[in-house]
């Protein structure tokens, strides 16, 4: 294992071209709170056209690692590049659904209102929201199937329809990388499905996925690639080579079942 | 009753209008705070300004408005930051960080205001909690046309220039920054992915309350200044889901309650044969407090009785499914 990290190496560093031209290059991440490591030497690069599970136990740093990568906290060491520049000269590349308890959904707005917020970038400083960005919003909305809630006050949505919104809203910002931090946590079956069906579409369109992923029975069916992350980067690539119980144990330390590892491996075909 | 005009405008016009754009420049930004959350640092806001006060005082060496709110306005900024630097190294929740900030700004201006024997002069603690809302005088009006005439704004109140221009100032900011203060307020982490640095604005926003908050308070003093700050936007959410139509409801509020609260004050004990007026600062605060209750009782979404209203009349009709 640890030679299969050591040959990762050299494919993550930054001075090579192929990382040049990735959507998201990483290397040697560290994020601390308080003196306390969440995130620490993490380097990986993201492939172009593909959808990453990041996947761990519980304050592995995986929430911390996307709000670091995007510039949200301030990190303690690393580099960051999308496309081969720092993050802030490429925000109109990047995509950002959060999760969702992070917004006060009582806030006097609807839901039309919240995915023409994924335009304000493009719309930039000072100019005013127009009635040609409203109509863009809302061909969004249908996409995930929201149309019929446009005008509806965000606080009157499902907890599913309410992460529509904000599937809507990346949407709307037409980006080329996206990050999102578990869409998939209190949805309904309607709404999972709508979400699967963005992921695939946005993968048929060259795009890249970073998407924190709580559920290890669905991970494999979902995406491609797995970052399996415990605050140190445990395993990193393809999904089936990467699912492996030896990985999923270093990184839940133990905790996981015989029983629960053998019905992952069936799931991620080994 | 028998009012003469001239005496209308030089004494009742220029307090209302004082009174109303108190109002607006607090009510305004006061829509931002509620939905932050940040209700109180208006209330921190008309604490931190005593040290302020004082320091303008003792530098000038005069009792003229202007250096003492340059003090005031400089605390008030001063203080801002501390909120800020506290919360952040500190790691303390925001109201732990004004709480903080407030009292021990207080008691630095008390202390200073002890020690240099300024406390000798005429800096009286009614002056703080009620303004001088009666007292705006507005002398040269004689009618409605000498408002506009040269003589006229010749003689204009400072306060009501000075509140005139902070309004127009804040108004301008809001109508300019509305994207950018809405998607900070409602989701600051999407705002900075996007490149609106949701610190920056946060920050811009708490400069733009200190100035509201000195220029009013001036006027009308710290109880007052608290309500206008939060009563109106608190109101305006009742019967509104929409950003915009709760700035604009708010502004009516504000107008509503600062005139009415005068009007009720200065004319309502005559009406019912009494021959004293009441405070106009606390009588405008009492009835934002009014519409506010009514509001939290009767709006048909979200008051409580107006809910219970519309889910009764729901039963009774046929589902739509």
């Amino acid at each position: 294992m640890i030679a299969k990290l050591l040959k990762l190496q050299p494919s993550t560093s930054l001075s090579t071209d192929a990382a040049k031209k990735a959507p998201l290059a990483i290397e040697g991440l560290s994020v601390s709170y308080h003196h306390k490591p969440v995130v620490w030497d993490l380097s990986f690069v993201a492939p172009e056209k593909g959808l990453v599970a990041v996947v761990g136990p519980n304050g592995a740093g995986k929430s911390t690692f996307i709000k670091a990568a995007l510039g949200l906290i301030p990190k303690l060491s690393g580099e960051i590049t999308v496309y081969g520049k720092p993050v802030d000269k490429q925000r109109k590349l990047i995509g950002y659904v959060p999760q969702r308890g992070s917004v006060d959904w009582d806030f006097p707005a609807s839901a039309l209102d919240v995915v023409t917020m994924g335009l304000y970038g493009e719309i930039g400083w000072l100019k005013p929201v127009r009635k040609g960005h409203k109509e863009q919003a809302l061909s969004y909305l249908e996409k995930v199937g929201m149309a019929d809630f446009a005008d509806r006050q965000i606080g009157q949505l499902s907890g599913g329809q309410q992460q529509r919104v904000f599937l809507a809203r990346a949407l709307a910002q037409d980006a080329s990388l996206y990050f999102m931090d578990e869409p998939f946590v209190g949805v309904d079956a309607a709404t999972e499905r709508a979400i699967i069906n963005v992921l695939k579409k946005l993968k048929d369109q060259g795009k890249t996925v970073i998407c924190v992923h709580h559920d290890l029975q669905s991970a494999p069916d979902y995406f491609d690639h797995a970052l399996i992350l415990n605050v140190r980067p445990v395993a990193y690539g393809p999904m089936h080579e990467t699912f492996t119980s030896e990985n999923l144990q270093r990184a839940y330390g133990g905790r996981l079942a015989p029983s629960e590892l053998s019905g992952l491996m069936s799931l991620a075909g080994q | 009753m028998d009012l003469p005009l001239a005496d209308f405008l030089q004494i009742d016009f220029p307090a209302l209008l004082v009174a109303s754009l108190a109002g607006l420049c607090c009510g305004l930004p006061g829509n931002f705070l509620v939905l932050r959350r940040q209700s109180l640092i208006g209330d921190a806001m008309s604490h931190v300004v005593l040290p302020g006060i004082v320091v303008g005082y003792l530098l000038s060496g005069t009792l003229d408005t202007l250096p003492m709110l340059l003090g005031a306005l400089g605390a008030a900024l001063i203080s801002a930051l501390l909120i800020e630097v506290i919360r952040r190294l500190g790691n303390v929740e925001p109201g732990a960080a004004m709480g903080v900030v407030f009292t021990s700004m207080f008691a630095l201006g008390v202390l200073i205001l002890e020690q240099t024997g300024a406390s000798g002069v005429h800096l009286d603690v009614e002056h703080a909690l009620y303004g001088n809302l009666e007292s705006t005088l507005w002398f040269g009006l004689n009618d409605w046309s000498d408002i506009l005439s040269a003589d006229g704004l010749a003689q204009m109140p400072g306060s009501i220039s000075r509140l005139g221009g902070v309004t127009l100032v804040v108004l301008l900011v809001i109508i300019l920054f509305f994207k950018e203060l809405k998607i900070s307020t409602f989701d600051p982490a999407m705002a900075t992915s996007l490149g609106f640095n949701a610190r920056y604005i946060s920050i811009g926003l708490i400069i733009m309350t200190a100035t509201s908050a000195v220029a009013a308070f001036d006027a009308v003093g710290s109880i007052l200044v608290i309500a206008m700050f939060i009563c109106p936007a608190a109101t305006a959410r009742m019967w509104t889901d929409k950003l915009s139509s709760q700035i604009i409801l708010s502004s009516v509020v504000a107008l509503l309650s600062g005139c009415l609260g005068y009007l009720i004050a200065a004319f309502g004990p005559f009406l019912i044969g009494a021959n004293y007026a009441l405070n106009a600062a606390g009588m405008i605060a009492v009835v934002a407090f009014l519409l506010q209750a009514f509001s939290m009782i009767f709006a048909p979404n979200h008051g409580t009785f107006g809910r219970f209203l519309k889910q009764r009349k729901a039963l009774r009709e046929p589902a739509e499914i």
